[in-house]
């Protein structure tokens, strides 16, 4: 039917009144229902109840040398982990070596007898297991990735280093996560 | 206007269906989508069972599936005990749920069954290219149904399935995180990623069951496709529907549901992985974490790339894996051979078997933990799975020399009875 009907005149003519009054009506109407589906799009990120439960605190007396302590923060497990002299001494020896994502071991600890960092594996997330693997830190039993004893990723498939959450000590023996 | 074609003897002669079908054309609408107005050709073999057959799967889950809510609670606190109660105290609860969980693994058989069938005997080429895209559709949508459906009883399967596969989305450059985060509505898997999923796994099912209505509709423009893979040449060449092929679908639900129940009544955890019977952990990860079977293909596919260039490894993971279900939308183009059926595409025959193979190695591969071995047949069969449908295909179509098609759907039974 198109192709034998006519041309509307309307298709030839200069825009008219009722052209400007169409187009700019319609493009109200797009932008109006795309702000009405952004609500329906953003019930679905983090609530505020969600948001406020964001930090927790621990008392690192307990934990003796050579000692690791996981604490659930924000629904995923934190390493606290009490490193011994040798660890430090690795760590900070492996500064050097070839780093898929390099740091300096001095830049992911406060103290560098304490090493707090995110108990969730770069590769997809899972709880990696401690003192194990080719580099003495944390292997990850899901997908075979291994990180040194300063968290870095050393070997397999995760791309970056155990990620360091914000924390303070707030005394000697008492930090605070979040 | 009453549709002036309907019959008006036999079973339309009945007052009943007349003042009805006057009304509203159901019967007559349903006798021309399954019934004795669909012609259908002749020469249909078993292998066009398993289209009725995932049908049937999806009817079972969505009945058992609307019961078992009646009894789940979907909450990180219940969600777990509510199984087990499910289990041990709902009446036939332990029934409906083992119905419930093998269904969908049925539901996966059948429909990979279906999908080889169109692999083999070209029901993807033209005309049939958007019934084919619809069917991909539908795989996308039962594999969302099905992952999310595993995280429902809140076992550690469940927990760590549910973190793993989210965590996929944080591959993607600048956008990951947020994105997972918005998946999770937290900053970990928690209660509001169990009802979201919840939610979704209720609707998803009824979306399942609009595709499937285009599929069909689709499937209705130029009628199935058939084990010579050419076009029907007239009514000499087809057979109603109804009675025929009912019955002949009949006999497959037959052997379909012994199959069915032998895992539901003899095996029912046989398909399932016993950690999923240990309540969600968030602080211990499962030494070795398997999804469900129908997906480890594509979970082998995940773990098999390597760093490539300046793409890592676990976003180049992400990318073969979804990738290796989109090249399904490009495969009408990819095969170039204008013969439908590989019983007379001497070389593409042999390359089907070669392929499922490899499908099979890859869910070997997937199921087992990445080393060794089980790593290298999973990268082997990743590189030939990719191959198979990027060279293999487009070659084979130009290179390979197809058999002489019979002149029509009769003629070989014709031969074949004149020579007896």
């Amino acid at each position: 039917m198109a192709g034998t009907a006519p041309h509307s005149q309307a298709g030839n003519a200069a825009p008219t009144r009722r052209d400007f009054i169409v187009i700019t009506a319609s493009a109200f109407g797009a932008v109006g229902a795309a702000a009405a589906l952004w609500p329906f799009v953003h019930q679905m990120n983090p609530s505020a109840d969600v948001l406020a439960l964001s930090s927790t605190e621990l008392d690192l007396s307990h934990i003796a040398t050579g000692q690791s302590v996981t604490v659930l923060w924000r629904g995923k497990p934190v390493f606290v982990r009490h490193r011994t002299a040798e660890e430090i001494a690795q760590a900070k020896k492996d500064d050097t070596a070839a780093l898929p994502d390099p740091a300096k071991d001095e830049t992911r600890v406060k103290k560098p007898e304490w090493l707090v960092m995110m108990g969730v594996c770069t590769h997809l997330g899972c709880v990696p297991l401690g003192q194990k693997g080719d580099f003495g830190g944390w292997f990850c039993p899901c997908h075979g990735s291994h990180y040194d004893t300063s968290g870095r990723i050393r070997k397999g498939p995760a791309p970056l280093n155990l990620p360091i959450p914000e924390y303070t000590f707030l005394s000697d023996t008492r930090i605070r996560i979040g | 206007m009453a549709n002036n074609n309907a019959p008006t003897s036999g079973f339309y002669a009945n007052p009943v269906v007349k003042w009805i079908e006057y009304r509203l054309p159901v019967f007559s609408t349903l006798d021309h989508m399954v019934g004795s107005k669909y012609p259908t050709p002749k020469n249909l073999n078993y292998w066009w069972n398993f289209g009725s057959l995932a049908g049937l799967c999806l009817v079972v889950q969505i009945l058992t599936g609307i019961v078992l809510v009646m009894h789940y609670t979907p909450h990180t606190s219940l969600a777990f005990d509510s199984v087990e109660h499910i289990m041990r105290d709902v009446n036939y609860g332990w029934l409906l749920r083992y119905m419930h969980a093998n269904g969908a693994s049925m539901f996966f058989i059948v429909v990979y069954i279906h999908i080889f069938r169109g692999l083999y005997f070209g029901s993807y080429k033209s005309p049939r290219e958007l019934l084919w895209f619809l069917g991909v559709i539908i795989l996308l949508l039962m594999m969302a149904t099905g992952f999310m459906g595993y995280v429902l009883p809140w076992g550690q399967m469940s927990f760590w399935g549910a973190t793993v596969i989210t965590n996929l989305f944080s591959a993607l450059p600048v956008v990951g995180d947020p994105i997972v985060h918005w998946l999770w509505g937290g900053f970990a898997v928690d209660n509001p990623t169990l009802n979201r999923f919840f939610s979704l796994h209720y609707l998803l099912p009824f979306v399942l069951v609009g595709v499937i209505i285009l599929h069909v509709l689709a499937l209705h423009q130029f009628g199935s496709n058939n084990p010579q893979g050419i076009d029907v040449k007239g009514p000499q060449d087809t057979i109603p529907f109804h009675p025929y092929y009912t019955i002949k679908d009949a006999v497959g639900v037959g052997f379909f549901l012994l199959f069915f129940s032998f895992f539901i009544f003899y095996a029912p955890n046989f398909l399932g992985h016993p950690d999923n019977y240990i309540p969600a952990n968030p602080l211990v990860t499962p030494a070795h974490i398997v999804p469900e079977w129908y997906f480890l293909p594509f979970y082998a596919i995940l773990r098999s790339v390597p760093d490539i260039w300046f793409i890592e490894a676990k976003l180049g993971g992400v990318l073969a894996m979804f990738g290796a279900i989109a090249i399904l939308f490009l495969l009408p183009w990819l095969d170039t051979s204008k013969v439908r059926s590989a019983r007379f595409r001497p070389i593409y025959k042999q390359l089907t078997w070669v392929f499922l193979i490899t499908c099979i190695g890859l869910g070997y591969s997937g199921g087992m933990p990445a080393e060794g071995l089980p790593l290298i047949i999973g990268k082997i069969c990743t590189v030939y799975y990719f191959l198979h449908f990027l060279v293999v295909m487009p070659l084979v179509g130009w290179f390979e020399k197809p058999t002489k098609l019979p002149a029509s759907i009769s003629e070989p039974v014709l031969k074949a009875q004149a020579a007896e």
